[in-house]
C-alpha cells in the first residue's frame, strides 16, 4: 500500500475514520471487501488455485509429450540427458547386432539394459512434461477468461454530450484493439483489454484473474485506475484507454509465464548446468579410459575379456548425475508453478531465484504489519463529561457508519459500558456522512447533533457554534497522537450549546502473529523494515511493537527510493511491495518488486511480480518459494553425487570379476550375478527419477532457520540418505530379479 | 604405539610451527600499510631489482601474464645449462651430455616445481647443472607458488590489484625460502649431511676393493628439496640415501619440513583474507584428510610383506622391504604420505615395495593434492574445492552460492570444474594411452596390476607437480619424458592461472552483505561439507583406477 497523499482520494487524505467507498452500488449496502481488508486476512491462508500432484489429464498429456521430447533437438539443451540418449542409442544398436548372433554380450542382456537407458531418458522428459503440464492447465484456466468480446471503440473520447460520443463509437472485436484505444465499457460488460480508467468509476469483478469474488472499485485517477482484461465492469461506467497490443497483455503474458514457452535458464540454473555438465565429462573420461584399463588389466592377468560397451554405457549412465540433470528443468517450472499457487505471477524465473536470496523486506505499514485500519480502544471524556455520556454520544455517532473505524467503536462503547446498538430508524436519527469538506461525520437525532472528527476540524466546527474547545482535552489529543494513535474528537450541539464531549482513541492494531513471523525472518537472516507515511514517533512506537528491525517514517517516493539503493550499496537484496503509480520508481530500483494487482498499470509493469490477491504480507511467502527452489536444486544435485558411490560398488566388481575374481569381494551387497548388478543399478538410476517427481514439484521442505542449520539438516537427508539410500535400493531390486528369475 | 606418538609428535609439532611462520610469511609477502622502515626498505630495495617491471601493481590477468613470461625464462635458462653441462665448468666428475627428451622432462620438471627425476643426479648431472639448472629452480619454482597465493587471496580480499608479481617472487624468494633453507642446511650440516663442491670421494673398502662414494653440495640441496616442496634429491635415491639422510634426526627435521611451509601458507591466507576462523576451518580439513591417509599408511604398513606369506617365519615388525632400518618401519610410512600430501616428491622409502593399500595411500594425496599440497599451490588447489563445496552448499541453503561476500556463479563455476577436469584428464588419459601402448607396457618391470599401479603412479606424481617415483618403471624413455614433461607443465599453470582468473573475477564484483541466511565459511558444519566434497568427488574420479591397481593387488594378497 502506498502512503502518499493523493487528493483525489480521500480515504488517502485522512486516515482516520471517516471513509466511505466513493461508489456506492446500493443504498445502505453491505460492507464490501476492499483491498485493505482482505490483505488484512491472515498472510497463510489457503491459496485457491493449487492442485492435486498427479492430475489424470495432465499425467495423460505428460506421457505424450515425453515420448515427443525424445527429439535430439530438445536433448540436446540438456547435456546430462543428451548423453543418456546417446548410450540409449548405442546400447539399442549393440542390442540389434547381438540379436544377428554377433553381439559382445548376450541380445537379452544388452536389450535389458538398453530399455531402461530409453526408460530413464523418458521418466525425466516425463518430470519436465509435468511440470509443464501443471502450468499449462493453469494457462487454460486463464485461457478461459480471456475471452473474445466486442469493444465499443470511442472515435472521439472528449465530446460535449454523452450521446455524442455514443453516436461515434462503433463496435470493434477487442483483439483488433491497439494501444492507445480508448472504450467505452458498461456495466454488465467485459472489460476488452488492458488499460487505465480515465473517465467514471465503477464496480469491477475481478475474480477471473484474482480469484476473489468480491468486486473492487476502479476510478479515473489515483491508484485504483488499472483495469485488467477479461474482467466485468458490475456497475456505471467506465473510460479506459487501452494500455497494450494484441497478444501483449496481463493475461498474456500470465499465460507465457506459466506454460513455460518464454522459459530462460536462471543465472543459477546455468551454474548449476555447468557443473552438471563437467561432472558428466569427467564420468566420460572416466568410463572411456576403463577401456584401456580394462584391456591392460586382461593381458597382464592372462583371462576373463574386456569390458563390453553396454556395461561402460550403464556404468556411465549410473555416474553421470542424471537424477538432478533429469528433474532439473521440472524443479525450475515447478517453482513458477508454486508461485501462481501463492496466486503471485513472476515476470521470470530470475525473479523467482531472486527472492530467495532477498535480505532486506520493505513491508508497509498499512495492511501488511497493522490490520487496514485503526479501532477505537479508548474513550477519554472532557473535564465534566461523564465516560458513559461520551460513549453514548460517540456509539451514536458511529452506528450508520460502516467504516471498520466507525463499527469498533460501537464495538468499544458495547463491551466496555453495555451499550446496545439501537435502531437508528427507528430514532428518527439523520445520519451526516463524511464529506472532505466538513471532516466530520454524525448523526442527528432530536435536535442534537453528534459530529466526530480531527480535532482541528471539531474545534472550527465548535467555535463555530459558539462553544469552546478545552485546553485539558487539547492535551489528552496531543497525547494520543504522540503514542502513535489518531485522536478523534466527539461534539454535541445541544439546543443551539455546542461542547466537546471528549476524544476517542483510534489506535493501530499490529497483526496477530506478525512478531513471531518477523522473529523468524530475523533468524533466517533477513531484515525487516517498515514503512510508513506517519510521523517518526508514531512510527517508532509501532515498529516496537512489531518487532521490525528498522522504519522508514513519512516515507515519501524518493526517501523510499533511497532507502533501496543504501541497502543495495551495502550488498544487500532488496524486496518490496507497492502498488501506487509513485511506488513505480522504488519497484523498479528493488530487486524484488511485488506489484499489487489492484495498484496502477505502472506500478504492474515497473515490478517483476504481481501479487493477484494485493496482500503485502505475501512478500515472505515469495521470499520462502524462493529459498525452497534453490534448496531443492542443491539438495537433489548433492543426492545425484551422492548415490555414485554405490553405484561403483555395484558395477566395478560386476565388470571385472572376470578378469580378477578377487575384486568380487568388493561386491559388498552381495549382488547376485554381475549382469543382475549392474541391470539393478540402471534400474535403481532411471526409478529414483520417477521417485522424486514429487519432490522436484512440490519442492523440499524448507523451515525458516540459520543458514548452518538448513546446511546441516539438508546434508544429513539428501548427502548421508544420498549415499544409504541406493545401496538398499540397488540390493532390493536385484533381490526382485533374482525372485523373477531374471537375475 | 610409539610410532603412533613420533607421528603425532611430529605433524602436531609441525602444526603449532606453522602458526607463527604463517604470521611471519604474511609479513614478508603482503605486508601491512604500517609496516616499520626496515620492512619498507626491503621491498624499496626488491623494487629497484625489478626497476621498470616492479612499479605498477598487477591485475590478475597482468599478474598471471607476468607469472608465465618469468617461467618462460626459468624453464629456458635451466634447458640451456643442461643442454651444455658438458661444455661448462664445475664438472669435477666429467658428466657426458643428456639425451634431448630427459632435458626437456627435467626443465618442465623443476621449472614446475614437480621435480620428477628420470635420471640419477650423481650419475648425469654436473655440480654446475646442479645447482645452476635445478637447485635455483628449486627456490624460484615454489617462490612462483607462493606469490601466486598471495596475489589470490588478496583478490579474495576484494583488492582488484592482486599485487606485482615480481616484487612477490623476489619477497618469496629472499625473505621466506632462503632464510629457512639457510637454517634448515646449517641443522642438516650439524646432523652429518656433506656439504662440498669437491668431486667424489675415493675409498678402499676392508676388501680392498676401491669404492667411488658420491657427495657434494648435499645440505644447501636437501634444505630447499624439503623446504620447497621439491622433491628432487641430490642422489637417484633421494633421502633414502645415507648421505642425504644420515640419521634418525635429520628424518625427523626433512619430514617436517616438507610439510611446514605448506602449513604455513594457509594461515597467510586466512590473514590476508582476514579471515583466521576460515583457515582454521580449512586447516583442519586438511590436516584431517592428510591424518586419515597417515593412520591409513601405517595401519596397512604394519603387516609383513607378501612375499613372507608363503614363508615359515614370524615377522611382528611390518613390511620392512625398501625401508632405511636406521629410521624405523613407521618414518617410511609417514614420510610416504607427507611427501604426496604436499607436491614435494622425496622419499625416504621405496614406494614400489610398499603394501598394495599403503602405496594407494600416497596415490590418493597427489588426487587430490591439496592437504597441504605444493608451497602456495596446495591452498590455491584447495580454493577450487572450496568454490564447489560452496556451490553446493550455498543453494542448500537457498541462496545464489557466496564465497567472502561475494557471489559465485556461472563464470565462476567454468572456470573452478575446468581445473578439476584438467586433473582427471591428465591422470586418466595418460595411463589410459600408456597401458595399451608399448610405450608403457614395455617400460614395466612388474607385471600385473603393480604394473598397472606404477603407471598410475607416474602420472599421478606428473599431474600433481609431486615428483616421487613408484619407480620398478624404466621411465627415462622418450614416451615417458614428453608425456609426463607436458603433463607437469600443464598441470602446473592451469591449476595457478584458472583460480586466479576465479578470485579476479570475485574481486570483481560487488560485495554482498553477510546475515545469518548466509552460508558460513568458518564452521564445522562448512567443514564436513568441503571434506565431503572433496573425498567424494576425488573417490568418484579415481576410485576404478584404484580398484584395478592397488585394490586389486591387495585383495589378490588376501586369497
Amino acid at each position: 500500500m502506498s502512503t502518499q497523499t493523493d487528493n483525489r482520494n480521500p480515504r488517502r487524505e485522512e486516515p482516520a475514520a471517516h471513509s466511505k467507498p466513493i461508489v456506492e452500488t446500493s443504498a445502505g449496502g453491505k460492507p464490501r471487501s476492499r483491498p485493505g481488508e482482505r490483505a488484512a486476512l491472515d498472510a497463510t491462508r489457503g491459496t485457491d488455485r493449487s492442485r492435486p500432484l498427479f492430475e489424470r489429464e495432465i499425467v495423460t498429456k505428460a506421457i505424450r509429450a515425453s515420448l515427443a521430447k525424445l527429439d535430439p533437438r530438445h536433448q540436446v539443451r540438456n547435456p546430462v540427458m543428451f548423453v543418456v540418449e546417446v548410450g540409449s542409442v548405442l546400447t539399442t544398436i549393440l542390442f540389434l547386432q547381438a540379436l544377428v548372433g554377433t553381439g559382445e554380450a548376450s541380445a537379452a542382456f544388452t536389450g535389458v539394459i538398453a530399455a531402461w537407458l530409453w526408460f530413464t531418458v523418458l521418466f525425466a522428459n516425463f518430470a519436465e512434461a509435468m511440470a509443464e503440464g501443471r502450468g499449462k492447465a493453469q494457462a487454460e484456466a486463464l485461457r478461459r477468461t480471456k475471452k473474445q468480446t466486442l469493444a465499443r471503440r470511442l472515435r472521439q473520447p472528449v465530446s460535449d454530450t454523452e450521446q455524442e460520443r455514443i453516436r461515434t463509437s462503433e463496435m470493434v472485436a477487442s483483439t483488433l484493439l491497439r494501444r492507445d484505444d480508448v472504450v467505452l465499457v458498461m456495466a454488465g460488460e467485459f472489460i476488452p483489454a488492458d488499460g487505465d480508467v480515465i473517465e467514471g468509476v465503477a464496480s469491477v469483478d475481478e475474480s477471473a484473474v484474482t480469484g476473489e469474488s468480491a468486486p473492487v472499485v476502479r476510478e479515473s485517477g489515483g491508484d485504483r485506475s488499472a483495469v485488467t482484461g477479461g474482467t466485468r465492469v458490475i456497475s456505471d461506467w467506465l473510460v479506459v484507454r487501452v494500455s497494450s497490443n494484441p497478444g501483449e497483455g496481463f493475461l498474456d503474458r500470465m499465460i507465457s509465464m506459466v506454460e513455460g514457452a518464454k522459459r530462460q535458464k536462471t543465472p543459477n540454473e546455468i551454474a548449476l548446468d555447468i557443473l552438471l555438465t563437467a561432472l558428466t565429462i569427467i564420468f566420460l573420461l572416466v568410463c572411456v579410459t576403463l577401456l584401456p584399463f580394462s584391456i591392460y588389466s586382461v593381458n597382464a592377468a592372462g583371462q576373463g575379456t574386456p569390458v563390453t560397451i553396454t556395461v561402460l554405457v550403464a556404468l556411465l549412465v549410473c555416474l553421470i548425475p542424471t537424477t538432478i540433470g533429469g528433474l532439473l528443468s521440472a524443479i525450475g517450472i515447478a517453482g513458477m508453478d508454486r508461485m501462481i499457487q501463492a496466486n503471485v505471477i513472476a515476470m521470470s524465473g530470475r525473479a523467482v531465484e531472486a527472492a530467495g536470496d532477498v535480505d532486506t523486506l520493505l513491508l508497509d505499514k498499512t495492511g501488511t504489519i497493522t490490520l487496514g485500519n485503526r479501532q477505537a480502544t479508548e474513550f477519554i471524556p472532557a473535564e465534566g463529561v461523564h465516560i458513559e455520556e461520551l460513549a453514548d454520544a460517540a456509539q451514536l455517532a458511529s452506528l450508520a457508519d460502516e467504516t471498520p473505524e466507525g463499527r469498533s467503536i460501537v464495538v468499544l462503547a458495547k463491551d466496555q459500558y453495555g451499550l446496545r446498538g439501537r435502531d437508528v430508524e427507528r430514532m428518527h436519527a439523520q445520519f451526516v456522512p463524511f464529506t472532505a469538506q466538513t471532516r466530520m461525520s454524525g448523526v442527528d437525532v432530536d435536535g442534537t447533533a453528534i459530529r466526530k472528527g480531527a480535532a482541528d476540524a471539531i474545534q472550527r466546527f465548535v467555535e463555530c457554534q459558539r462553544g469552546t474547545f478545552p485546553a485539558a482535552l487539547q492535551r489528552a489529543v496531543d497525547s494520543i497522537a504522540k503514542q502513535g494513535g489518531t485522536p478523534l474528537v466527539v461534539a454535541s450541539v445541544k439546543r443551539g450549546k455546542a461542547s466537546v464531549l471528549g476524544v476517542i482513541h483510534l489506535k493501530d492494531i499490529v497483526k496477530g502473529g506478525i512478531r513471531e513471523r518477523f522473529a523468524q525472518l530475523r533468524r533466517m537472516g533477513i531484515k525487516t523494515i517498515m514503512i510508513t507515511g506517519d510521523n517518526p514517533l508514531t512510527a517508532a512506537s509501532i515498529a516496537a511493537e512489531a518487532g521490525v528491525d528498522d522504519y522508514l517514517a513519512e516515507a515519501t517516493p524518493e526517501a523510499k527510493l533511497k532507502l533501496i539503493r543504501e541497502n543495495q550499496a551495502g550488498g544487500r537484496l532488496v524486496a518490496m511491495c507497492g502498488d501506487g503509480t509513485n511506488d513505480a520508481p522504488a519497484l523498479a530500483q528493488a530487486d524484488v518488486a511485488v506489484a499489487m494487482n489492484t495498484g496502477t498499470q505502472a506500478a504492474k509493469e515497473a515490478g517483476n511480480m504481481v501479487d493477484l490477491d494485493s496482500n503485502p504480507t505475501k512478500l515472505i511467502e515469495v521470499v520462502e518459494i524462493g529459498k525452497q527452489l534453490l534448496i531443492t536444486r542443491g539438495a537433489l544435485t548433492t543426492f545425484s553425487i551422492a548415490n555414485d558411490v554405490s553405484k561403483y560398488f555395484a558395477i566395478i566388481p560386476a565388470a571385472f570379476v572376470s578378469t580378477y575374481p578377487a575384486l568380487g569381494k568388493l561386491n559388498i551387497m552381495g549382488l547376485a550375478t554381475p549382469q543382475s548388478a549392474i541391470l539393478s543399478a540402471v534400474i535403481f538410476n532411471a526409478l529414483i527419477i520417477i521417485a522424486l517427481i514429487p519432490l522436484a514439484l512440490r519442492g523440499v521442505r524448507h523451515k525458516p532457520a540459520k543458514a548452518t542449520a538448513l546446511l546441516t539438516r539438508n546434508l544429513l537427508i539428501y548427502g548421508v540418505g544420498g549415499l544409504i539410500a541406493p545401496f538398499v535400493g540397488i540390493k532390493l531390486i536385484d533381490l526382485a530379479l533374482v525372485v523373477l528369475r531374471l537375475a | 604405539m610409539t610410532a603412533f606418538i613420533f607421528i603425532v609428535l611430529i605433524v602436531g609439532g609441525t602444526a603449532a610451527l606453522s602458526w607463527p611462520l604463517g604470521r611471519y610469511i604474511q609479513w614478508a609477502m603482503d605486508p601491512a600499510a604500517d609496516v616499520g622502515p626496515r620492512r619498507r626498505g626491503l621491498d624499496r630495495l626488491f623494487e629497484r631489482i625489478a626497476g621498470k617491471l616492479g612499479r605498477d601493481a598487477q591485475g590478475w590477468k597482468k599478474y598471471i601474464l607476468a607469472m608465465l613470461a618469468f617461467n618462460v625464462v626459468m624453464f629456458v635458462v635451466s634447458f640451456a645449462f643442461l643442454a651444455f653441462q658438458h661444455y661448462l665448468p664445475l664438472n669435477p666428475d666429467g658428466m657426458k651430455a643428456i639425451e634431448g627428451s630427459l632435458i626437456f622432462n627435467t626443465a618442465a620438471s623443476f621449472t614446475s616445481n614437480t621435480n620428477l627425476q628420470h635420471y640419477s643426479g650423481e650419475s648425469t648431472m654436473s655440480y654446475l647443472s646442479q645447482l645452476c639448472a635445478l637447485m635455483w629452480l628449486q627456490f624460484v619454482s615454489p617462490a612462483v607458488g607462493l606469490a601466486a597465493l598471495a596475489a589470490m587471496a588478496r583478490g579474495l580480499a576484494g583488492r582488484q590489484q592482486m599485487g606485482n608479481f615480481f616484487i612477490d617472487v623476489q619477497r618469496a624468494t629472499f625473505l621466506v625460502l632462503v632464510p629457512l633453507a639457510l637454517i634448515m642446511a646449517t641443522l642438516m650440516v650439524q646432523g652429518g649431511m656433506p656439504m662440498t663442491l669437491s668431486g667424489a670421494a675415493h675409498a678402499t673398502t676392508l676388501e680392498g676393493a676401491e669404492q667411488v662414494i658420491a657427495r657434494g653440495p648435499v645440505a644447501a640441496f636437501l634444505a630447499i628439496k624439503q623446504l620447497g616442496t621439491n622433491g628432487g634429491g641430490f642422489f637417484g635415491p633421494n633421502s633414502t640415501h645415507p648421505l642425504e639422510n644420515p640419521t634418525f634426526w635429520t628424518n625427523v627435521l626433512a619430514t617436517m619440513s616438507i610439510i611446514i611451509i605448506p602449513m604455513a601458507c594457509v594461515w597467510m591466507f586466512g590473514r590476508i583474507i582476514g579471515r583466521m576462523r576460515h583457515a582454521a576451518v580449512v586447516f583442519g580439513v586438511m590436516l584431517l584428510l592428510m591424518g586419515t591417509r597417515i593412520a591409513g599408511a601405517v595401519l596397512f604398513e604394519s603387516a609383513p610383506t607378501r612375499a613372507f606369506a608363503s614363508l615359515p617365519i614370524e615377522q611382528t615388525d611390518g613390511n620392512l622391504e625398501g625401508k632405511e632400518l636406521r629410521f624405523g618401519a613407521a618414518a617410511g610410512p609417514l614420510w610416504a604420505v607427507v611427501t604426496t600430501s604436499t607436491s614435494n616428491g622425496s622419499v625416504n622409502c621405496m614406494h614400489d615395495s610398499l603394501n598394495p593399500l599403503t602405496g594407494l595411500m600416497p596415490m590418493i594425496g597427489m588426487w587430490l593434492n591439496e592437504d597441504f599440497g605444493g608451497v602456495g599451490v596446495g591452498m590455491i588447489n584447495m580454493f577450487v574445492y572450496i568454490i564447489l563445496a560452496v556451490f553446493l552448499a550455498g543453494m542448500m541453503v537457498g541462496r545464489t552460492p557466496e564465497y567472502l561476500n561475494r557471489r559465485v556463479e556461472a563464470r565462476e563455476v567454468k572456470l573452478a570444474v575446468l581445473a578439476l577436469l584438467a586433473q582427471s584428464l591428465f591422470i586418466l588419459v595418460g595411463t589410459a594411452v600408456f597401458a595399451v601402448t608399448p610405450w608403457g607396457t614395455k617400460t614395466l618391470n612388474n607385471a600385473g596390476a603393480h604394473g598397472f599401479s606404477e603407471m598410475l603412479y607416474e602420472f599421478s606424481s606428473a599431474s600433481a607437480n609431486n615428483g616421487s617415483g613408484f619407480e620398478g618403471l624404466g621411465d627415462n624413455t622418450p614416451p615417458w619424458n614428453i608425456a609426463t614433461g607436458v603433463v607437469m607443465l600443464l598441470a602446473r599453470f592451469i591449476p595457478i592461472i584458472v583460480p586466479l582468473a576465479i578470485a579476479g573475477s570475485l574481486a570483481a564484483k560487488r560485495p554482498t552483505a553477510q546475515s545469518a541466511g548466509t552460508l558460513g565459511v568458518e564452521d564445522g558444519t562448512f567443514g564436513v561439507m568441503l571434506t565431503a566434497v572433496v573425498v567424494i568427488i576425488g573417490a568418484l574420479t579415481f576410485f576404478p583406477a584404484a580398484a584395478l591397481g592397488p585394490i586389486v593387488e591387495h585383495l589378490q594378497f588376501m586369497v
